[in-house]
């Protein structure tokens, strides 16, 4: 279901022209409203009016999380704080969060956004939300709140964790949609399976499952245990919250939002604009926002845009599931090699969750990649031959998928060193 | 037919020697041992006479560890003994994935460990061809 014909399904050029007056707008504004935004511009000596259209983005300056992090914590506002209603902050791990603002316009925007999103997944009125991601600071658990309020469905405020509660409201209640992280999901359906609960029987029929980075295997292995079909969702604070992009039953990229966030993608390296379908990193225009809009903000996120109509008839351009960040991209004989393209890898031999390493070391002037693998119980096999072949095999899949040869080492369970939170799977000799 | 347990070992000094004292805090006595080797990485293979024990305390100390069938064949001590079992084996067309001696002798008979595909299927041939095996319960008495 389409939840906003209108702006879901516009034409080409009626969008281009709705962007381009919506952005031009926004410049105008931050150029008076956000000192910091005019010295970065006034820096690259571009003023509002250079901004004639679309094609003139590309003129602007970027932002970075450092610039956001700079201006702790109302710096980038373009409102006085007095006419916001809301803030929330991003998780920052070290230092200071990055905080934004939410005027009562940039929430009806973000509960229309995520009205979609919910009605990407098939959600109506007639659905009933577990909502398990975090309510807080946090921009997941509210962002899901007000928009599945907005499509007139009955919300479960429960918050992320309390498994077993989560359980018994989800058989007590008959729920029909789970937000949650995608991790989060398989771990329920673990504590299920620990109680006895069915939870592929339950009414249960689809997930929207977002806020961290999951592959096609463990969506697949999500659908198979709770199921459900499973959504990839995106979003990030910076530029809203969730709600910046999501699947449709095409499932083939997300849809993005692209009336209130404009996408670029650029070459990481050099900043440059890539052609429309080339893979880079994502950068976000808010061009409706009004108390913290962003210039061309730098996500991190490595994706590719989609311009092809879609099945589902929005007209939206879509990104591809994100498959790497930027800081964790490793450069390996001039090829462009991401930690989640092994692990994708690996999950089609070794299931959920496989344990690895990535050892990155120069012979000569060579770089040399070797990928250390733990074998399980479910891959060990009492055979020489049979552990070679599948060595060979993880070896041939790697070199296909990445285009670079690696050393596949396998290696006993826990002798990769165990995290918890963020693993640490790349180990890069050559800085040392 | 006779329990195996395969263990998963890392190239590396020490990890036979871990494995052998985790099973001798647990009481658990190695009746025979083989151990196949590449470059990175081992299997060894073993017949304990408790075979539980035995899991349970590899598992418990992060090895991975696999159980399979073996058949434990009686053969001749003498010269050609081996010989007369693996034409037996092959007179069935039972393929040999790998074998190993057994460490005791019970009585004038050798033991030797065969790894076949179809375990069961090759018992019952060879036990139709007379050839005497040994089960799990008479490992635990050796």
């Amino acid at each position: 279901m389409i939840w906003d014909e209108k702006h879901e399904r516009m034409k080409k050029e009626e969008k281009e022209s709705l962007q381009s007056d919506r952005l031009k707008a926004m410049v105008e504004r931050v150029y008076k409203k956000v000192p910091p935004y005019r010295a970065k511009m006034d820096e690259k000596g571009v003023k509002p009016g250079d901004i004639k259209s679309l094609e003139d983005l590309r003129l602007l300056p970027f932002t970075l999380k450092t610039d956001l992090r700079d201006t702790y914590p109302f710096g980038l506002f373009a409102v006085p704080v007095s006419e916001t209603v809301r803030v929330h902050c991003s998780s920052g791990t070290t230092g200071k969060p990055i905080v934004v603002g939410y005027t009562a316009a940039d929430i009806d925007i973000w509960a229309e956004t995520m009205a979609r999103t919910i009605a990407g997944a098939g959600g109506t009125s007639n659905d009933i939300i577990q909502n398990a991601y975090g309510y807080g600071l946090f921009t997941g658990g509210l962002g899901i709140h007000y928009g599945g309020e907005r499509v007139g469905a009955t919300v479960i405020p429960i918050s992320g964790g309390n498994t077993e509660r989560q359980l018994m409201l989800m058989e007590d209640f008959g729920s029909t949609m789970l937000a949650s992280t995608p991790s989060y999901s398989l771990y329920i359906a673990e504590v299920a399976q620990d109680k006895g609960v069915d939870i592929a029987g339950l009414p249960l029929r689809c997930g929207i499952l977002g806020a961290e980075a999951w592959s096609d295997a463990m969506r697949k292995e999500i659908e198979k245990r709770l199921g459900i079909k499973a959504y990839d969702i995106y979003g990030l604070t910076e530029v809203i919250g969730p709600g910046v992009s999501f699947e449709c039953e095409e499932q083939h990229g997300m849809h993005i939002c692209d009336d209130h966030f404009i996408p670029e993608i650029i070459d990481p390296e050099t900043g440059e604009v890539l052609p429309l379908g080339a893979k880079g990193e994502l950068v976000f225009t808010t061009i409706t926002k009004e108390a913290f809009p962003v210039l061309r903000y730098r996500t991190r996120d490595i994706t590719r845009l989609i311009e092809e109509p879609c099945g589902c008839g929005r007209t939206s351009v879509r990104m591809e599931r994100v498959s790497g960040r930027t800081d964790d991209m490793l450069i390996i004989r001039g090829v462009n090699v991401f930690p989640s393209q092994i692990e994708d890898v690996l999950m089609r031999f070794a299931g959920a969750e496989p344990h690895y390493l990535i050892v990155v070391d120069k012979r000569g002037a060579m770089d040399e990649l070797e990928v250390q693998v733990e074998v399980s119980e479910g891959t060990f096999s009492d055979e020489v031959k049979e552990l070679e072949d599948l060595r060979a095999r993880i070896a041939h899949e790697v070199e296909s998928v990445l285009g670079v040869r690696a050393a596949i080492k396998l290696v006993e369970p826990r002798s990769i060193e165990r995290s918890i939170g963020k693993a640490k799977r790349v180990v890069d000799k050559r800085n040392l | 037919m006779v329990r195996q347990i395969s263990v998963f070992l890392e190239n590396k000094s020490g990890r036979l020697a871990e494995v052998c004292k985790l099973l001798g805090e647990v009481g658990v006595n190695i009746r025979a041992l083989s151990l196949a080797d590449t470059l990175d990485f081992g299997i060894l293979r073993l017949i304990v006479n408790s075979p539980k024990e035995a899991l349970d305390a590899l598992r418990a100390g992060g090895f991975t560890v696999k159980e399979s069938r073996v058949l434990v064949v009686e053969v001749n001590d003498e010269p050609g003994g081996l010989s007369q079992v693996l034409g037996t084996l092959s007179g069935v067309g039972v393929n040999v994935e790998y074998m190993y001696a057994f460490v005791e002798k019970s009585g004038d008979k050798a033991l030797v460990v065969f790894r076949v595909q179809k375990p069961e299927e090759a018992a019952k041939l060879l036990d139709e061809k007379g050839v005497k095996m040994v089960a799990d319960e008479e490992i635990e008495k050796i």
